[in-house]
């Protein structure tokens, strides 16, 4: 964890552990993990609320708990930048991480697989490995994309490559 | 077409002939040059040969496996016509899949199963196989349309579908079982896969399916850095699976610090991919016809033209059930593969005239057979050959599940903690 604000890493360590390694292919056990799943978002989504820093909003988009739909937004110069979030539980999940897809900047920056999946590979991937089963989703949003939007979104903002959605009037004024 | 532009000549001919005035023979013959390229460029036009029934080793220009079945002549391959009767499924078809495909198909291969969700893009044709006029187009339709044009006798079956999903997966499952295409053949409706994916996600999806289905597979994977690449053997219960350890990947052999990692997430090369699309497939054609050695791991590393190889053991503590379950079969089946392997030493010393290979032995050197201790130690990948690296930490050892009275709160109901989240997202 070396190289972290501290401010991520004290998030971090409020969110409550996962214990019980279970894929959606596993029926009851599965059920279980969706329950201790459900719990660590609520913490961290109570958490981020309580310490003025809400940043998302994620649910599961079908019964079985299998894919997740949601918002996420980032401030960036006093001004506030939304993106539509989404991504499916793996077969193999926990196992490997959830890909989490932001379609709306597909192709707009590098650091994105096809689809929108933002690029994990280096800051993210190994801490998932290593601490398998104990981080879930809201693991995954916290130590994946939190910082993929910080990094992000302020360049994709200053290139031009994303407008602010009340700027595209003012700016052909300009 | 060829008769019209034939009839198009001769017009011209007889325009030129009746035409007094010289001062147009100039254009007429222009215009037969055109005429006479055009006639030639018609010659060329798609023409699908036909199915060919049985391979044969005849040597003329019309045969399209006689350079293949000369490898029986030669003495390299025993029965080379039996590659008509093995299915090859491929899951990914990009960089390296599709090349793999196009020599299988080439081959003569029996049946190929490809599997992709993406779509071909302009940003692929750094690489080989696909053309421009096909961007658009799912990977696996435009697969099936250069590759039956290459070669009409591959049964070729398309699955436009992502694996690590749950519904993609079941899909996979079920097309790997099905036995249509050979009914008598034992275990699952394929052969062989091979997992040319280039993420770490579907390979561990690819892993748990062909563990669940005792398949032999092989993974293939090529550095984000286009620079180096590996090719491995697995075959459920007797090599190590891929959750076995983490996988492993070639060492740049370059200072580290010095890559650049920032901007991009992949680069890729046609070479690299072309290398370890035909490592991957020679290891496949050894592995069914039965000939040469088939490497377990085979890495390449293109900065130092470098090859490590090594073998690998199941870890008896895989996070894999499917696989502990394998080693546990394999395991079992130890008896009987000892008296396969006796029995074919034994056949084996009859053919060959029995003499002592030496008469005399004045120092006692005796010959100890080692294999089978290596088979039963427990060290699976700790120690690596140079060159090589692991790509993702193992999972730290944590402490025994608490029992679950003490963990659960007062709220263990799904619907009650759905509706928390609901009600925490609501404002």
């Amino acid at each position: 964890m070396e190289g972290w604000d501290p401010n991520t890493k004290s998030a971090l360590t409020q969110i409550p552990l996962l214990s019980i390694k279970a894929g959606p292919r596993d029926g009851a056990a599965w059920t279980q993990r969706l329950k201790e799943e459900y719990k660590a978002l609520i913490a961290y989504t109570g958490m981020n609320k309580s310490n003025d820093n809400d940043w998302f909003r994620i649910s599961a988009a079908n019964s079985e708990g299998t894919r997740w739909t949601g918002k996420c937004w980032y401030v960036h110069n006093l001004l506030k930048y939304e993106f539509d979030l989404q991504f499916d539980i793996p077969v193999t999940y926990p196992l490997t991480a959830p890909e989490i897809e932001l379609p709306q900047l597909d192709g707009k920056t590098h650091k994105m697989y096809r689809g929108g999946k933002i690029c994990l590979t280096v800051h993210f991937k190994p801490l998932w490995a290593k601490n398998c089963p104990r981080f879930g989703i809201a693991h995954a949003l916290c130590l994946g994309l939190a910082p993929w939007l910080a990094a992000e979104i302020p360049i994709l903002v200053d290139s031009g490559m994303i407008k602010h959605k009340d700027d595209s009037a003012s700016s052909s004024e300009s | 077409m060829d008769v019209e532009l034939k009839e198009m000549l001769d017009d011209l001919q007889a325009l030129k002939r009746s035409l007094p005035d010289p001062s147009h023979q100039a254009s007429i013959d222009k215009l037969q040059v055109h005429v006479e390229h055009l006639t030639n460029l018609a010659q060329y036009a798609p023409a699908r040969r036909s199915k060919v029934k049985d391979m044969s080793a005849e040597v003329v220009d019309s045969n399209p496996y006689s350079r293949l079945m000369a490898l029986q002549r030669m003495g390299i391959v025993e029965n080379y016509e039996r590659i008509r009767e093995f299915s090859v499924a491929i899951v990914g078809i990009g960089g390296v899949g599709s090349v793999a495909a196009e020599m299988l198909t080439r081959c003569g291969i029996g049946r190929l199963l490809l599997y992709d969700y993406d779509k071909v893009e302009l940003a692929n044709m750094n690489r080989l196989f696909f053309r421009p006029e096909q961007v658009g187009m799912t990977k696996t339709d435009a697969a099936v349309q250069t590759l039956s044009d290459i070669n009409p006798d591959v049964v070729l079956e398309s699955y436009t579908l992502n694996i690590t999903t749950v519904q993609g997966f079941e899909t996979f499952m079920s097309s790997l079982r099905k036995k249509t295409f050979r009914p008598k053949k034992e275990g699952s409706g394929v052969d062989l896969v091979l997992s040319c994916v280039d993420n770490y996600e579907a390979r561990m999806v690819v892993n748990q399916a062909c563990n669940e289905l005792n398949q032999t597979w092989m993974e293939s994977g090529v550095s984000e850095d286009a620079v180096s690449g590996h090719i491995q053997l697995l075959i459920p219960g007797e090599t190590a699976c891929f959750a076995c350890a983490p996988p492993l990947v070639v060492a740049s052999g370059v200072d580290e610090r010095t890559l650049k990692r920032e901007g991009v997430c992949a680069a890729s090369l046609p070479t690299t991919m072309g290398v370890v699309a035909g490592l991957l497939v020679q290891n496949t054609l050894k592995f069914l016809l039965k000939f040469g050695h088939v490497s377990p791991y085979l890495g390449y590393n293109a900065l130092k033209d470098y090859f490590p190889t090594m073998e690998m053991r199941p870890n008896p503590q895989c996070s894999n059930a499917s696989c502990l379950e394998r080693q546990k079969e394999y395991l079992l089946a130890k008896p009987a593969r000892d008296a396969a392997a006796k029995a074919k030493m034994e056949a084996e010393a009859l053919v060959v005239a029995e003499c002592p290979i030496h008469v005399d032995n004045e120092w006692n050197i005796s010959v100890v057979d080692d294999s089978e201790l290596d088979r039963t130690d427990g060290r699976s990948s700790d120690a690596l050959p140079e060159g090589l690296t692991h790509e993702l930490p193992t999972a730290d050892e944590f402490e025994k599940q608490p029992t679950p009275e003490t963990t659960f709160n007062s709220v263990d109901d799904l619907d009650d903690l759905r509706r928390q989240l609901d009600a925490l997202n609501a404002d």
